[in-house]
């Protein structure tokens, strides 16, 4: 009985399982069977035999990959590069908010944000270019700079000890603007009367600020810090890799970068080695996932008193 | 807001000083490095070299854009870019609708089994290696479907237009068109899309700027030269400083070369950011509702 009125209302409704056959197909194909090609991870790959053909060797991809002497200098690095660049860029879209909610000047607000949009839409490519072309120790501006004061020139970009700070300055420098979007967003939806009523008691716009507005968009800041961390080890790999040179590997080589190089430019391709340091980081990553996620909704369950 | 015509009181007064120069600071934190690329570019090479630009253009040139649109890899890539971008983004918006509608449907049976389906993919990925395995024995190597179809859909952006689709679209208005006969095609083609102008083209604009911006993708799937896109050619020029000999064509000495080269990085840097950078403030007033509506998750 039922099951035949699921039935008749499936088929009632065909059109909208028409429109999404589409990106189902898509997903399973694109997103399922990759995962399902993970298993060479726990194989000895080989191109003739197939995924499925290949014989199982159980964890010793694995193994291999914890008793390399890369290991450890890959999860530092990995590690490291991540939660500086989610510590340092955390501060600033709150602060440019924070700022930008108390000017007035509608016109020189909106030039602010448009300026500061700006770097979002540059490429990885073009990012690292400009990056090269200033901190070049012949013809860069950075250096020509510190020449006035006696210092220099320093080849930054081929100093292990600055990759780092380079990659995470940059980065601050790309996304603040876009980032703050979602502040403001925040800081336009608290309630004007809490405003007028601070500055009828004489409340000045620092302590307004400090009791209002930073109280306002505490929560949605502690959701995205938590939500960034669960994303902490997907960042960046791309521009890892345009930044990385021969001199500065010692502390660019991330996870992510070496999965390629072993999988996809080494000479002795190793696609079974590869595919298992990348499960590898996914687990780790989907762990972490799942506890800050779990944090994340305790947190917004409290936060509604 | 504050209809506050009093004046300010001495705090609030340095408070107001403070905030713009600071806001005035980081602007220029932001806009300078990008005013000296677009000086650059305009400048004579021997001006460049020396670091004389500081802001505007110092003995203007355009010997840079001439070697650019001169050179036929850079020219071809440029094409396949346009190409890429508005095709890819073309394929991105079908699926992306096609799966946001259905999922938006509060009577889609199963839609929190495919919902969870499609969310999992966010959390956890087969990698690297499985995906690039899959697009070889698809057989899409080395060719332009390879930049098209493995990006075809982002379940992020599912979400947000999904989420757009129950908050502006009335209930209402899908009961009292299924009274009149309306068939879900209908549906969404006459109603629900000229409803969603904003949220179309703020998704448009984030999946275009991908694709744009897209270099990595290239890099492993494609092989023949003239499938390149300007991001692949840029990378080798930029970063890796392979320079064609040829591109230099016009400069007779070495130091002539070594000065074009430097004007041509500026040059093209300029050439690839100007279409985008040039199309986003027109999306931008849009751009909250798509990032609020993607971090609220519905």
């Amino acid at each position: 009985m039922t099951k035949l009125n699921l039935w008749k209302d499936i088929t009632r409704k065909w059109q909208l399982y028409a429109l999404f056959a589409l990106p189902l197909i898509y997903i399973i194909v694109f997103k399922y069977v990759p995962m399902y090609g993970a298993q060479i991870a726990f194989k000895d790959f080989n191109v003739t035999k197939g995924i499925t053909g290949s014989p199982w060797v159980g964890f010793a991809q694995f193994e291999r990959f914890f008793h390399s002497h890369e290991f450890w200098r890959l999860l530092r690095n990995t590690l490291v590069v991540s939660f500086y660049a989610l510590v340092a860029s955390f501060p600033f879209p709150i602060i440019l908010a924070l700022g930008l909610n108390y000017v007035k000047n509608e016109r020189f607000k909106k030039s602010v944000q448009m300026i500061t949009y700006a770097p979002y839409f540059i490429s990885l490519v073009v990012l690292v270019g400009l990056l090269l072309q200033f901190l070049d120790p012949r013809t860069g501006l950075v250096n020509t700079l510190l020449g006035w004061f006696g210092l220099g020139p320093y080849h930054f970009m081929a100093q292990a000890s600055w990759f780092k700070s380079i990659y995470v300055w940059s980065h601050v420098w790309q996304n603040t603007g876009f980032a703050c979007i979602i502040y403001l967003a925040a800081l336009s939806g608290i309630d004007p009367a809490l405003h007028e009523a601070a500055v009828m008691d004489g409340a000045t716009k620092v302590q307004r600020m400090r009791h209002i507005d930073l109280p306002g968009i505490l929560p949605i800041a502690v959701i995205l810090l938590i939500l960034n961390t669960g994303q902490m080890l997907e960042t960046g790999f791309e521009k890892i890799l345009l930044m990385q040179n021969p001199l500065n590997l010692r502390t660019s080589e991330v996870i992510d970068t070496y999965v390629y190089k072993v999988g996809l430019v080494s000479q002795a391709m190793n696609f079974s080695y590869a595919t298992a340091i990348g499960l590898f980081k996914a687990v780790i990553g989907f762990i972490l996932l799942i506890i800050v996620n779990q944090t994340a909704k305790q947190l917004k369950q409290e936060s509604l008193w | 807001m504050h209809a506050m015509k009093i004046k300010e009181a001495g705090a609030d007064r340095l408070f107001t000083i403070v905030n713009y120069c600071v806001l005035t600071l980081v602007m220029l934190i932001v806009l300078y490095p990008l005013v000296y690329v677009v000086s650059a570019s305009f400048s004579s090479s021997s001006a460049v070299l020396s670091g004389r630009v500081w802001l505007w253009p110092v003995e203007p040139t355009l010997d840079g854009y001439r070697a650019v649109f001169k050179n036929t890899m850079v020219v071809r890539g440029f094409m396949n870019t346009i190409f890429y971008t508005v095709a890819g983004t073309g394929i991105n918006l079908l699926f992306t609708v096609l799966a946001a509608y259905p999922l938006s449907r509060g009577d889609f049976r199963g839609r929190n089994m495919f919902m969870l389906l499609f969310v999992f993919t966010m959390m956890f990925s087969g990698g690297l290696i499985p995906t690039y395995l899959l697009v070889k024995d698809l057989g899409m190597i080395d060719t332009v479907w390879s930049m098209l179809i493995p990006g075809a859909l982002s379940v992020w952006n599912v979400i947000i237009m999904r989420t757009y689709f129950q908050t502006t679209i009335p209930g209402e208005l899908l009961e009292a068109s299924q009274l009149d006969g309306c068939s879900d095609f209908r549906f969404l083609l006459r109603i629900v899309l000229p409803l969603s102008g904003p949220i179309l083209a703020v998704i448009a604009l984030f999946y275009a700027v991908g694709h744009w911006n897209q270099y990595f993708n290239a890099m492993i799937f494609l092989k023949r030269a003239e499938l390149y896109p300007l991001q692949l050619i840029l990378r080798d020029i930029l970063v890796q400083n392979e320079i064609n000999i040829d591109m230099l064509g016009d400069a007779k000495t070495a130091a002539a070369r070594q000065g074009l080269r430097e004007l041509l990085k500026y040059s093209l840097i300029v050439v690839t950011s100007v279409p985008l950078l040039v199309v986003y403030p027109f999306v931008q007033k849009f751009f909250v509702k798509g990032v609020m509506i993607g971090s609220l998750k519905g």
